[in-house]
């Protein structure tokens, strides 16, 4: 797409936001520039906290509460949106500028129907009639390839699946034709599998009516494929700006080459020699959360070496954490059993005894919710020194210092503060400190990199893996991210529906002749080629024509 | 080992000595919670050096009964011939320290209940809650001088009877409160880590419900003091010879058909203590729940 001919739709100058916190206005964006055409997309990446939301939304002339826009100029097909009125900018927006967010599930009103939701802003701004909305909502359903799109509308949020509802949402931006419509990481939350047809509707809609957009992102290899032009952010500044097949291939600044570089991390070590008996065996697991209910669990068997790492891959909902709330004790499986190192665990946790208990510890996807945040670090990594291992005064201060530098914070700085003093990824650090306190053989780690920036997750495989080769640890690394697992697992497990459909040792379920299921799992993440999602989309556009043919 | 979260350090230093801090915060609070806090101080004065302040003894007959306010009974004295104004400062005392035990009492025993509601689960907390439930579905004040004239009106049974009903609504408020607190994953992870019911309720969620419990505080206090003055006046409150505010009112309330505005005295003092408390309960309420203005 060139960019040169086309008209000029907005053009943000150094836009300045701040935002108030700790009794101070502190900047959040410290002057950015840009300029969009018409029809076209303009990735913006960056960690969090680099600015990307406060400008997407800026660019409507909206400041989230507790914000403000305190400079520069914002002006959109010639209105400057730092200046205009509540009410021009109300016109504007929904009907001339509309807006995608990051959760559709928590954007939707649940009270009404899909399609009433579409026409809203179509009635609102006195565009059309409740029948030209709703015919034209089925139109823009079809044309997205909704399933059964004449009725798929009449239903309530609740009663269509995450992906659906996000490509509903994107339609529903869509119902007045903007020349604008901002993304804000609307593909996050969603599987991969998911993700790839929710991108490719919105590349469809974007290139069909010509509309503009900015696309916000922390996932590169998303933003490779939808932006023309990418725009790197940090720490409310722009670090560098160019056409994405440039920005990709040639770089120019350190901090976009180390945000290229950042899924570079495999494992150091060939897999160890494994003792012949194993640690933790899942035995014939099924399970229900109501008694005689259906299965979520199903026949689930595979078991972990000490010193190895198995990676539990699948999409939500295909019973990863179940088998890690079996393995806890916090759900009681209707069949089968948990043997570690030799003995059987009983069901329930309540029956396990302290020792059992401290043998397998758990990290959470969530470390803001994971520690309590009335809890000082000291007491966080203390409590379990004491309760498991009976250590008391200097014993115990000496080991919270080991625990402290294991991962690699420094003690007399961090020990006395709040888990809310501390960011994300220290947050997660500590989390892996309380679970290392208790000295075990086997770690749980849930999704524990999802929540966390790729430079910050990057530290903690690192650190997960540096322990490991150290304390000869076993994990069971729960997650839906393969690049995670082809940098860090020995071994693979992969789930559907709460059954295991294929597992063995990662290089030879990530290499082929694959299994049905691992493939389209494997071919749904986004790769950083531009042309990615073309090639896989073309791909498998012919082979259901193939399957066609066949029948 | 990169991980550009570990070098940059994390907001301002916490060197700032935690007495400053409380400066700080009285100074900033709005007129209305300064005024609030001013006054539950005065009454806590009072009612600590009554003894000092009084005038007269707490139930010393010192003049005729109902004189008007003059030089040597500021305000007045009452049906049996006691000075007013020592009478309201010894009130405060009764009146104000009663309310405050009541208050602490159901606070101990509908937090504790609610707490542990929470966490159990299951029929425990069907049970409490329905036991509740049938308590509160009595109306209060009448429910309490049934069983105020059934046990008799001493200051123990007052607290225990007052201090179990508004127990109910303690519970409600800190079994909610604690739900919240109880699905998240710290909670998850204390019980896998083998920790036993009263560390999971003490040391993992009070700290985390402190705040509105705090408030609740605060308002459960009114009410119990209200209550407690209600029933004073309806004779089945703190008994005579105890100075005390609701019972004071109706001794002296004849006055009021003379144009003698004496029992308006102890009920603006019940009054102002209500409106002092709510003020501060209302900026502690603002500051916790992290609703934050529009700048």
């Amino acid at each position: 797409m060139n960019t040169e001919s086309k008209e000029v739709l907005l053009e943000v100058r150094n836009l300045q936001i701040e935002g108030f916190s700790e009794d101070r206005w502190h900047q959040i964006v410290k002057g950015v520039d840009f300029t969009l055409h018409r029809g076209e997309v303009l990735g913006l990446i960056g960690e969090s906290g680099a600015g990307k939301s406060t400008i997407g939304v800026a660019a409507m002339g909206y400041a989230k509460p507790g914000c403000r826009i305190n400079g520069g100029s914002i002006k959109f097909d010639g209105i400057d949106l730092v200046t205009a009125s509540d009410e021009q900018k109300r016109i504007l927006r929904g009907s001339r500028i509309a807006y995608v967010a990051q959760s559709a599930a928590a954007s939707f009103n649940p009270a009404h129907k899909l399609i009433d939701q579409f026409s809203e802003s179509l009635l609102e701004h006195g565009l059309g009639s409740r029948e030209q909305a709703y015919a034209d909502a089925k139109a823009l359903y079809a044309r997205i390839r909704m399933p059964d799109p004449d009725r798929i509308g009449f239903r309530y949020p609740h009663q269509v699946s995450g992906g659906q509802l996000q490509r509903a949402m994107t339609a529903m931006a869509l119902s007045c034709r903007p020349d604008l419509i901002i993304f804000d990481e609307p593909t996050t939350a969603l599987d991969v599998t998911t993700q790839i047809e929710v991108l490719a509707t919105i590349r469809d809609i974007v290139e069909q009516f010509n509309t503009a957009a900015i696309y916000i992102t922390h996932d590169l290899a998303v933003v490779a494929q939808m932006a023309d032009r990418i725009k790197v952010l940090r720490h409310g500044e722009s670090v560098e700006e160019s056409a994405t097949r440039t920005m990709l291939s040639h770089p120019r600044e350190e901090y976009t080459k180390s945000l290229w570089a950042v899924r570079s991390f495999r494992k150091t070590v060939a897999a160890p020699q494994l003792e012949p008996i194993a640690l933790v065996k899942i035995s014939d697991i099924t399970a229900t959360y109501a008694r005689g209910g259906q299965a979520v669990l199903s026949e689930v068997d595979f078991e972990i070496h000490r010193g190895e790492t198995v990676a539990v891959v699948g999409e939500s909902g295909s019973g990863k954490s179940t088998t890690a709330r079996v393995i806890t004790g916090l759900l009681r499986p209707e069949k089968g059993e948990i043997v570690f190192d030799g003995e059987v665990l009983p069901a329930d946790y309540r029956n396990r005894s302290l020792h059992q208990l401290q043998q397998v510890q758990m990290i959470y996807q969530r470390p803001d919710t994971a520690i309590n945040p009335r809890h000082k670090i000291r007491d966080i990594l203390g409590r379990p020194l004491s309760l498991y291992l009976g250590l008391r005064g200097s014993a115990r201060e000496q080991r919270l210092i080991e625990l402290m530098e294991m991962i690699e914070m420094n003690p007399k700085q961090f020990l006395d503060r709040l888990p809310d003093e501390l960011s994300g990824g220290q947050k997660q650090r500590i989390c892996i400190a309380r679970a290392l306190a208790a000295n075990p053989s086997f770690i749980i780690c849930d999704e524990v990199t999802s929540a966390l920036d790729q430079l910050v997750a990057e530290g903690i495989l690192r650190l997960l893996d540096q322990l490991q080769q150290e304390l000869n640890l076993a994990y069971m690394f729960i997650t839906h991210d393969l690049a995670t697992v082809k940098a860090i697992a020995d071994r693979v497990v992969v789930m559907l529906q709460g059954r295991i459909v294929d597992q063995g040792p990662t290089n030879e379920i990530f290499s082929p002749p694959y299994h049905e299921y691992t493939e389209l799992l494997l071919s749904s993440v986004p790769e950083m080629d531009p042309d990615w999602m073309d090639r896989i989309l073309a791909e498998r556009a012919s082979k259901m024509g193939m399957a066609a043919a066949d029948n | 080992m990169n991980d550009p979260s570990i070098q940059s350090s994390t907001g301002p230093s916490f060197e700032v000595s935690k007495t400053r801090q409380l400066v700080r915060v009285l100074l900033q609070a709005p007129l209305s919670a300064k005024i609030g806090l001013f006054i539950i101080f005065v009454y806590i004065f009072v009612a600590l050096f009554a003894p000092l302040i009084a005038p007269f003894g707490e139930s010393e007959l010192v003049g005729r009964k109902y004189q008007v306010w003059d030089d040597e009974f500021l305000l007045g004295t009452d049906n049996l011939g006691r000075d007013m104004l020592t009478r309201i400062i010894y009130g405060a005392r009764n009146t104000v320290g009663i309310a405050v035990i009541t208050t602490v009492f159901a606070f101990v025993t509908g937090g504790v209940c609610g707490i542990i509601a929470a966490v159990v689960g299951g029929w425990l907390d069907q049970l409490l809650s329905r036991v509740v439930d049938v308590l509160m579905a009595i109306p209060s004040l009448i429910f309490s001088m049934l069983l105020l004239s059934i046990f008799g009106t001493s200051v123990i049974s007052l607290i225990l009877i007052i201090g179990t009903l508004d127990a109910t609504r303690v519970f409600r408020i800190s079994r909610a409160v604690s739900l919240n607190v109880v699905v998240m994953d710290f909670i998850e992870a204390a019980k896998l880590r083998g920790e036993k019911l009263a560390w999971i309720s003490v040391r993992e969620i009070l700290p985390n419900i402190a705040a509105p419990l705090a408030a609740e505080f605060g308002l459960r206090f009114c009410f119990v003091f209200l209550t407690i003055s209600a029933l004073s006046f309806l004779g089945l409150g703190i008994q005579p010879p105890t100075a005390d505010w609701g019972s004071m009112v109706r001794d002296t309330a004849d006055l009021i058909t003379f144009e003698d505005y004496t029992p308006l005295i102890p009920a603006a003092a019940i009054m102002i203590l209500t409106i002092g408390v709510n003020f501060v309960v209302d900026w502690f309420l603002h500051k916790t729940s992290g609703l934050k203005d529009e700048y």
